[in-house]
């Protein structure tokens, strides 16, 4: 008797389940994105990389136009 | 037979349920040696790029890229270089947007990724730095 009832709901569950992963998928964790964007550029603009430039740029054999840009620096 | 019916299916939705909050859940993957190489190459180039930064020569664009936006604030005999770390930031950064759509199995992504970078770069950006608003005019910061 109650063991009827199931028939119209398992599809509509299966229906559901089908679409929420599709749609999971598919869509941009935008706030997930900003999370890593903003753990990235902190590692790349570190602000401990004002202070060190000048002992990097010393020990940096590098080309005439890269020292100039150092000694531009304040 | 239908009760052992009904019971399958349900086992098999439980499993795709649980699959899919695991999809849901995992988190936005940016952790590739790929990405790891473009992020120590960019902050390599960020001590010779920050000065022009500083000084307003180089801004930032909406566009999530760099750009040498005030020749003039560049002596000529440094211009060169300047363009060349440019050049070199833009291929990163470009790279690095592509990247992590990639690790995410989402080529498609890349666009929505740049846009949160140009977003959180000038979020990011010291006062004085120059960056471009929406509209394509500068402002700085």
């Amino acid at each position: 008797m109650t063991k009827r009832n199931y028939y119209p709901i398992l599809p509509i569950i299966a229906g559901f389940a089908l679409t929420a992963c599709v749609t999971i998928n598919i869509y941009f964790p935008a706030a997930a994105a900003e999370k890593v964007a903003d753990k990235i550029i902190e590692e790349v603009w570190k602000t401990g990389g004002k202070p060190g430039g000048n002992t990097q740029s010393g020990g940096k054999p590098g080309d005439d136009a890269g020292n100039k840009t150092d000694k531009a620096k304040p | 037979m239908y009760k052992q019916l009904i019971r399958c299916t349900a086992l098999v939705l439980l499993g795709l349920f649980l699959w899919a909050g695991h999809a849901g859940a995992v988190d936005f993957e940016a952790n590739t040696p790929a990405v790891t190489r473009l992020k120590q190459n960019m902050q390599q180039r960020h001590n010779q790029l920050a000065p022009f930064y500083d000084t307003g020569a180089v801004g930032l664009t909406r566009d999530g890229l760099i750009v040498l936006r005030d020749a003039n604030a560049v002596p000529l005999s440094g211009r060169q270089a300047v363009n060349a770390l440019v050049a070199a930031e833009n291929q990163d950064r470009n790279a690095l947007y592509r990247e992590i759509a990639l690790a995410n199995n989402h080529p498609e992504w890349e666009n929505d990724i740049r846009s949160t970078f140009a977003q959180r770069w000038i979020a990011s950006a010291r006062s004085g730095w120059w960056y471009q608003q929406g509209n394509g005019t500068w402002q700085k910061k």
